[in-house]
């Protein structure tokens, strides 16, 4: 087999592909991920959405002056121009409760998701790179934390602390989904490893933390951006579940909390749609919207998914 | 003088890319006769494996722009992917590059040649006598059908493509690197069962497809040299091996190193520079860049001509 | 100066680790200064492993390999880094040696990062200049490319001006020409040849004779992990004895003698020896 740049053109390699399909060269392949990523309509709508939702989450706490658990008006009213989605069973500002709601959201999101990326990449690159024993080790781990019933654990933990944060609850997340990070990685870390470049990096004498980090983890570059994405919807979806059956924090508020508190106190039944739409639409259009980014800078690192 | 059996007339195939169209094959003429095992040497990117598979249309990206391929003075439709499929298999067959790697690991090899056979409307029970008598030829014993390829070696698994691609006793077989990925033992056996195969009357003529000269020089009663998308020299074996005349030719079998050859007593030389590229093809003679001998005519390209009986050179030099 | 004293390479296999594989059992040569020794086999017979185990990318179960009568398997991985000033390697794939999102020039930075982090930039340019020039490359054509834009030729060459940044005393070169095109494999094989005038000993690993042959002073053939005949290379390809040498011989195609002559010269010799 030789090769030449004719055949480099033409060919639609019969062999394995390479990790990720796009960087055909460094700086040439951010420039051309750039380009597809601005005309990428999926990325950039995804991107849009959540990026509005976050300064909702920023600013909308500022434009009220009160918390959002407080009891500030009327108990039961629907949006007006002085609550613009109207108050709750107790006559808590449930606009005030949905801005901080998304601010722990994406503070779950953040926490939770960077936690199990960082876990998952520690482990996965470790027991890619090293192989042998420690890698046995590893998949032991992994498989174990894979297997223990996460709900009866938080149902146990629940039954403890009585006074939970929002930050456990994203430590506990981020604790709880790594496992299909690690194998993922692990996979593409053991493939790029038997290739000759890590070799040579190996003769120049760089350790195993180094190559590990400049040689392959570049390679893999655009995976660990869209793994941590989905990592990131994956917790706050998580959350709002936990939230939702009551096992969320104690304290603050969040959207799922909300919605448990709308159905606790019947708001379906009474008609109070503006108590659980708005937090239920909010996840919902959130976790949708990163899932669509998702694909898109799938798209844009793929070229053979390119409609094109 | 023996009949033609394949006549290949200005054959033009080029490829579509993102950065525009590659002129891999460039007016390509020459024939092989009946019972003729031509070999087809170059390096890559000459434009030899897409020769073998426009002869057959099995590559969906080659776009036919321009020629005629005629088989046994019948014309064959390779400008047509579907009209081909009447052809492929029972008149002209390939043996492609990576064959025995793209054997579906899932299926048992008995299973497989089923299919294939049936695709062709041609029963498998019917042609399971012959089969036999082929496996037990290029020996393969009978349970290999039973087996699923990862099970059987390289050497076994190329012998089991060979004689899967001429089944149906196509005329024309084409064989595309059909050794390269072997150990020199198994070459021998795989190179001699081609030529067996030839002699048995399985197969009419061939054109074995590689970058291997000296590998051709062993079985081919004639070498075709190819580069950058035209042809450059066709000759009977011995003679393109001893007296090639195409200065391309000459360069590239005066670098080949032998068992004999020491760097110590002759110090061998290559061939400076690279192919030029399909994309925008130079004009004139594509070898002028490299070419010792050039001068001012090699702005005209020079025409395949025969200077010889059956002595084929594209060289104003030479001629 | 690269001295393998039974070597030899065991795998575990098998579902728990139950099984042994030996793929190189009790093997022993020599690679002395200014001379190049072919390893030669065929797939499977361990030459890219005793290669590996020479750079140490792979450990050695057994026997010794020492290079100027320090023993490889003992040195500690901080002291790997050293080690490899006196041995590199240059690989079989000229594409699968270069990360590809990064520049090829890369290795060569590489390079001055671990082992010349003081060499000031003129002076390291100088340096670089002169080892491009040993593998007669131009620096402007090859400097700053990504490795997608230069051939396998120049890749492989510019993983030799690489090895010889570093003062080193040994070579191993895995089947670093075969997948060159024709043309261009002759002049990396003339590379290698002329690198022995520095005083370099090459292992020159192939499993192609006719490359073995015109390169190397000393032949060592290989099967199954095993030697089965080693000497001076026209001692070796003149007069073999091992029956697998012979075969080895009589099967690779040679350009100017048919087959059938080859075998009928081999048995004539068989009978005659």
């Amino acid at each position: 087999m030789t090769v030449s740049d004719q055949e480099e053109l033409v060919t639609a390699a019969p062999a394995a592909p390479a990790v990720t399909p796009a960087p055909v060269a460094g700086g040439r392949a951010s420039r051309e991920a750039l380009y597809f990523a601005r005309r990428n309509r999926k990325l950039v709508a995804g991107f849009g959405v959540v990026l509005l939702f976050l300064t909702v989450a920023v600013a909308g706490p500022l434009l009220t002056d009160h918390g959002p658990n407080e009891y500030v008006g009327p108990p039961a009213q629907r949006p007006s121009a002085r609550y613009w989605f109207g108050t709750t069973m107790f006559g808590q500002d449930v606009f005030a409760q949905f801005t901080h709601g998304l601010r722990s959201t994406f503070l779950v999101g953040v926490l939770g998701g960077g936690l199990a990326a960082a876990i998952g990449m520690l482990v996965g690159f470790t027991a890619g790179y090293r192989g042998g024993v420690v890698d046995e080790v590893l998949n032991m781990i992994t498989n174990i934390v894979l297997v223990i019933p996460t709900l009866a654990v938080l149902l146990i933990i629940a039954a403890y602390l009585r006074v939970r944060g929002v930050v456990p609850e994203a430590v506990f997340i981020g604790l709880s989904s790594w496992p299909w990070v690690a194998r993922a990685i692990r996979a593409q870390t053991f493939s790029l490893r038997s290739r000759e470049f890590v070799d040579l990096a190996r003769l120049s004498g760089l350790s195993g933390r180094r190559i590990v980090l400049k040689e392959i983890a570049p390679n893999m570059s655009s995976y660990l951006f869209m793994t941590f994405i989905l990592l990131f919807g994956g917790s706050v979806l998580i959350a709002a579940t936990l939230d939702f059956i009551g096992l969320g924090p104690t304290e603050g508020t969040s959207l799922g909390l909300m919605m448990n508190n709308a159905v606790l106190w019947s708001a379906l039944p009474l008609g109070m749609w503006w108590w659980f739409v708005p937090p239920g639409l909010g996840i919902t259009v959130i976790v949708g919207a990163l899932y669509v980014m998702n694909v898109g800078l799938d798209e844009v690192f793929n070229p053979k998914l390119r409609a094109m | 003088m023996s009949t033609v059996s394949l006549r290949v007339e200005n054959l033009r195939v080029c490829y579509r890319t993102l950065r525009g169209d590659v002129q891999a094959l460039d007016d390509v003429t020459f024939a092989v006769a009946d019972g003729e095992i031509m070999g087809l040497a170059g390096e890559s990117g000459c434009g030899k494996s897409t020769l073998g598979k426009s002869l057959i249309r099995l590559d969906g990206r080659m776009r036919h722009v321009g020629g005629s391929v005629e088989l046994d003075g019948k014309e064959l439709p390779v400008w047509d992917t579907a009209k081909m499929n009447g052809f492929r298999f029972k008149e002209v067959s390939i043996i492609p590059q990576y064959a025995m790697s793209a054997m579906n690991p899932t299926r048992k090899i008995g299973r497989m040649v089923a299919e294939l056979l049936e695709s062709r409307g041609v029963g498998f029970d019917t042609t399971r006598p012959e089969l036999q008598r082929r496996l037990e030829l290029v020996e393969l014993s009978e349970d290999v059908l039973a087996r699923y390829p990862i099970e059987l070696s390289g050497g076994m698994k190329q012998r089991m493509v060979m004689v899967l691609s001429t089944l149906l006793n196509p005329s024309l077989l084409i064989a595309d690197e059909v050794t390269s990925a072997l150990d020199v033992s198994t070459q021998k056996a795989v190179a001699e069962t081609l030529v067996g195969f030839r002699d048995r009357g399985f197969v009419k003529s061939m054109i074995v497809i590689t970058h291997d000269v000296s590998l051709v020089y062993q079985i081919a009663d004639s070498i075709m040299v190819m580069y950058a998308g035209k042809l450059a020299e066709k000759a009977p074996t011995d003679e393109l091996v001893a007296a090639p005349r195409h200065p391309y030719t000459q360069l590239l079998i005066s670098s080949l190193p032998e068992v004999g050859v020491r760097y110590a007593d002759r110090r061998l030389t290559g061939i400076p520079g690279k192919p030029p590229s399909l994309l925008s093809p130079p004009v004139g003679c594509r070898f002028r860049d490299r070419c010792p001998l050039a001068f001012d005519k090699c702005a005209e390209e020079p025409p395949f001509v025969e200077v010889e009986r059956d002595h084929w050179v594209a060289c104003w030099k030479a001629g | 100066m690269l001295k393998l004293e039974k070597v030899s390479k065991v795998y575990k296999v098998g579902v728990f680790g139950g099984r042994d594989l030996t793929a190189v059992r009790d093997v022993s040569f020599e690679v002395r200064p200014g001379e190049v020794v072919s390893l030669i086999g065929e797939s499977g017979s361990g030459k890219t492993t005793i290669g590996r185990m020479v750079l140490r990318l792979t450990s050695i179960s057994g026997g010794s390999v020492t290079l100027d009568g320090v023993d490889v398997a003992a040195v500690r991985r901080r002291d790997l880094k050293d080690y490899y000033r006196k041995v590199q390697g240059v690989f079989q794939d000229p594409f699968s040696s270069y990360n590809p999102i990064f520049k090829a020039d890369r290795v060569f930075a590489m390079v001055k990062d671990q082992y010349f982090p003081q060499v000031g930039g003129q002076q390291w340019r100088r340096k670089l200049d002169a080892s491009l020039e040993a593998v007669r490359l131009d620096p402007g054509q090859v400097l700053h490319r990504y490795p997608h834009q230069l051939s396998g030729g120049q890749l492989q060459r510019l993983l030799i001006a690489r090895a010889l940044l570093l003062d080193i005393r040994l070579l191993v070169a895995d089947e670093v020409i075969s997948m060159l095109d024709a043309s261009t494999r002759i002049d990396v094989l003339n590379l290698l040849a002329d690198l022995k005038a520095r005083g370099l000993g090459i292992l020159f690993i192939t499993h192609d004779l006719s490359l073995g042959n015109y390169v190397s002073e000393q032949t060592v053939i290989l099967r199954r992990g095993e030697v089965v005949e080693m000497g001076a290379t026209d001692r070796v390809f003149g007069d073999p004895q091992h029956p697998y040498t012979k075969r080895l011989l009589a099967s690779v195609p040679q350009l100017h003698k048919k087959w059938r002559q080859v075998e009928a010269e081999l048995h004539l010799q068989g009978e005659r020896g």
